[in-house]
């Protein structure tokens, strides 16, 4: 394991972040509230506990941006994703496959089927096997509406996940990670720490040690998932979490796993735990 | 290695080279104020760019402007490929002047705003965005 | 390509002779001609090149957009409401297309 510099990263990062308060770009920005519509609240600050020993505070990476990112997912109608919400809510209601059902046929509306899915994804399906949101998507367009299944960062597919995600905004960010589930989040806890690629970096080399410096003139974050489905307004588009995570391994110079891999859905339920508490955030905005 | 004296010498020489007259030659942010002002002055006063000091990512940039009584307001991005960004004209059922809207920038340069004002007089203003790159790999 | 969807934020309350705030939003990928494909040939341009709203008929404003406009436009304006009426935008797509979207609006 990779944690002999602990103590002093944890110093050098305590200092650094220490340097960034007051600058132009004082983020994390502990006293920034996010609030929606300016009705509802949401958590971006949790206490860490002993599945994260070395954060002193969960932190959502909302509180890293810029104040002019931050404001555009603070009002709906501001907010570029509230797009794909609206497309994967059309998606919902529109009928395909041979059984000519929609998701609203079986699952009614959303808002009370889809509440707290979103919270407690990645988990484990009748069958013992961990599944992400886009697997239970697929699997009810293949197995019950006799529909193709869609490609996993395909534009159909983020859209129904943005829909499906906004449904537990403002809900904390809770996973299963005990029983059966235990060996997929050791799996992920263990990639979370293997260098990878020719830049030898771990998710834990910038999310963990890092968090709060710069990489060149992005500002590092804790690497947290509640956000996902988002916003980049690199792409000017929705991100899933996989595409993500392959981002960043690509970005190590390495071989990195493809969407919907095993390895990819391990990583995925280990993060998110790394971030209960905090809230969902339906669709976030991110650079 | 560069020692004391070449430093000098070159920091001399740069300068002597700067003061050079250089005739001005027409660019494209130049075309594009002159085809919306047809070389007309601009006040500095009476416009005003709301703009990000760092846009976290240059492809999406919220700015807006307000010029009160102006007819048109156009936008022009000094740094980007092609300077002009928008034209804005107001109609008889336009309220206070203003447009908010988002814009790309291909990197740290100055938005312009320039003002038609209904007595045929223009009004300009420029603020500095900085774009960051991103990080590892944008 | 997927469909477009225009998106209108009006206040909810307003009185005659006000100047209210008027947010507009359409899905639109405003492909600038700058960007390359993964062979190296140009994608070709293809933008919302034109914007305008108009309240019971009378221009409120008419905007020329270029490609540095960023995907997904987003238009924020003001529009003197003199009494009740109807409001139409239309975004004019370099290959044609115009969308269209209307609102009804009341002062109280």
């Amino acid at each position: 394991m990779q944690h002999l510099k602990t103590a002093k990263s944890m110093a050098l990062a305590a200092a650094c972040m220490a340097m960034f308060t007051g600058a132009a770009l004082a983020d994390p920005d502990p006293t920034a509230e996010l609030v929606i519509e300016g009705e509802l609240h949401l958590v971006t600050r949790a206490p860490s506990d002993d599945l994260t020993p070395y954060l002193p505070e969960r932190y959502s990476g909302w509180l890293f941006r810029t104040e002019t990112t931050r404001n555009l997912q603070m009002d709906d109608f501001e907010n570029p994703a509230m797009i794909a919400v609206e497309a994967g809510a059309d998606a919902w209601e529109t009928a395909e496959g041979t059984n000519n059902q929609s998701c609203m046929d079986c699952h009614g509306d959303a808002e009370d089927s889809m509440a707290g899915v979103r919270a407690g994804m990645p988990h484990l399906n009748d069958a013992g096997v961990l599944w992400s949101m886009e697997d239970y998507v697929n699997n009810c367009r293949t197995e019950r509406m006799d529909a193709e299944a869609w490609g996993w960062n395909s534009g159909d597919m983020r859209n129904m996940t943005s829909y499906i995600s906004m449904q537990s905004r403002g809900m904390p960010v809770d996973v299963e990670i005990t029983g059966d589930a235990a060996p997929y989040w050791e799996q992920g806890r263990d990639m979370y720490y293997t260098r990878y690629g020719q830049l030898e970096l771990s998710c834990a080399s910038c999310h963990e040690e890092s968090y709060g410096l710069m990489i060149r003139a992005d500002h590092l974050s804790q690497g947290q998932i509640n956000g996902f489905p988002t916003y980049r307004l690199k792409n000017a588009g929705m991100v899933s979490i996989h595409n993500r995570f392959r981002g960043c391994i690509r970005d190590t110079r390495a071989e990195t796993f493809a969407m919907g891999s095993d390895e990819f859905r391990a990583l995925e339920l280990y993060v998110a735990s790394r971030g209960m508490g905090l809230s969902v955030e339906g669709v976030a905005v991110r650079p | 290695m560069l020692t004391r004296r070449d430093t000098l010498a070159i920091g001399l020489g740069a300068s002597a080279v700067a003061m050079l007259p250089v005739t001005a030659m027409a660019t494209p942010v130049d075309d594009a104020i002159a085809a919306f002002t047809g070389g007309a002055e601009m006040a500095d006063t009476g416009i005003a760019i709301t703009a990000p000091e760092i846009a976290e990512n240059g492809n999406t940039v919220p700015i807006s402007i307000d010029a009160a009584g102006a007819t048109e307001i156009m936008i022009i991005a000094t740094g980007n490929p092609t300077p002009s960004v928008g034209r804005f004209m107001f109609g008889e059922a336009a309220g206070t002047a203003m447009i908010a809207t988002r814009i790309r920038l291909g990197g740290t340069q100055d938005v312009m705003a320039i003002a038609k004002m209904a007595d045929g007089s223009f009004a300009s203003t420029r603020v500095e965005v900085k774009v960051t790159i991103g990080g590892c790999g944008g | 390509m997927t469909e477009v969807r225009p998106r209108i934020r009006l206040p909810r309350r307003a009185s005659a002779g006000d100047s209210i705030v008027v947010k507009t939003l359409i899905n639109h990928n405003m492909e600038s001609g700058q960007r390359r494909n993964s062979a190296g040939e140009p994608i070709p341009r293809q933008i919302i090149n034109r914007f305008t709203c108009e309240f019971n008929g009378v221009m409120v404003i008419d905007a020329a957009l270029e490609p540095a406009i960023s995907a997904n436009p987003y238009v924020e304006f003001e529009a003197l409401v003199d009494g009740n009426g109807e409001f139409v935008f239309n975004w004019y797509d370099d290959n044609g297309d115009v969308y269209t979207a209307t609102e009804a609006f009341e002062v109280s």
